[in-house]
């Protein structure tokens, strides 16, 4: 491929044709950008939640692999794997307030990086505006209700219930 | 298929495939997982009593299943990261995609034992 090859002019051979109608003098009209905001353009009526969603599935993600990972290793592979697990476990683990936010860190994250991806999946595949509301309708209150649940069983766990 | 496509039926038409279905299962997954571990605001009788059934042979394959699905969505979600964020991370996509299933595999092999070893014990004897 040889269309690299640039003239004087700074233009290459396929537009500019080896030579250029454009000179110091007679200067290349300015071409604005594409969709550039000018005085005239109404104000956004849009925030960033989109992008703020995008960025949010990448730093989650990163922070899931360390207490994910963590967790899957502590539950079902170290002393014996899932047979150990039970309340007296359980018990043990949460006296700790390292593991009570560790858990909590990973409930609330996993939950709402999790909800975000099914929205997306939502967004992708429900075309019907009445079924996409009751999808994500359905999916907000079960992420709500998980998490609510989930916050409260961790802070107001107690080991002597019986 | 039309020509000269780069990503459809394609590595990355199926990790993404892959990389969503696995998403799903684990948030399905995740919902239930909260439910079962209130019990333990319940009583420690109801709270064990369920997670015994978690250590039948058959739960155990689910939860290997389950461990496939984690670890491939992890390792893939970090190479969508790096090809978001790594200027080089496009061009290498493919490789790195080989590199998270060789991993996964290594990974894999490695949780056959602490995962399944309780259960070959029980189905043919210690
Ligand atoms: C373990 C660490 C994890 C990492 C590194 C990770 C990474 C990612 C990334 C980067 C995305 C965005 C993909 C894209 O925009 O194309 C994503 C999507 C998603 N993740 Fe995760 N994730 C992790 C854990 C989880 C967990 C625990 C759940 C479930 C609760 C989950 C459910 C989902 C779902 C449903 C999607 C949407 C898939 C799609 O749009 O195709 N992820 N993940």
């Amino acid at each position: 491929m040889s269309t690299t090859e640039t003239t004087a002019s700074g233009i290459g051979p396929v537009e500019g044709a080896g030579a250029s109608v454009y000179t110091v003098d007679n200067p290349a009209p300015l071409i604005e950008p594409p969709r550039k905001r000018t005085k005239k353009s109404p104000k956004s009526t849009r925030g960033n939640f989109e992008m703020a969603a995008w960025l949010f599935m990448r730093l989650s993600g990163v922070v899931l692999v360390v207490l994910v990972i963590g967790h899957l290793l502590i539950q079902l592979v170290l002393d014996g794997g899932v047979s150990k697990i039970g309340f007296a476990f359980v018990a043990g683990r949460w006296a700790s307030p390292f593991w009570q936010v560790w858990d909590l860190l990973m409930l609330w994250l996993a939950m709402l990086h999790g909800a975000n991806g099914l929205r997306t999946v939502i967004n992708d595949y429900a075309e019907r505006p009445n079924t996409r509301l009751w999808l994500k309708g359905l999916l907000y209150t079960a992420t709500v209700f998980t998490i609510l649940l989930g916050t409260l069983v961790i802070f107001t766990f107690d080991p002597n219930i019986r | 298929m039309p020509a000269g496509t780069l990503y459809r039926g394609r590595e990355g038409m199926w990790s993404w495939v892959a990389h969503r279905v696995t998403g799903v299962l684990i948030f399905f997954f995740l919902f239930v997982h909260v439910l079962d571990t209130a019990l333990v605001r319940v009583s420690p009788e109801a709270y064990d009593t369920v997670v015994a059934t978690y250590k039948t042979p058959i739960v155990a394959l689910l939860e290997y299943g389950l461990v496939a699905a984690i670890l491939f969505h992890a390792l893939n979600g970090l190479r969508v990261i790096a090809v978001d964020f790594w200027v080089k991370g496009a061009r290498y996509q493919k490789q790195m995609l080989w590199t998270v299933v060789g991993l996964w595999v290594v990974l894999m092999l490695g949780a056959i034992y602490p995962v399944l070893g309780h259960a070959a014990r029980e189905l043919f004897g210690s």
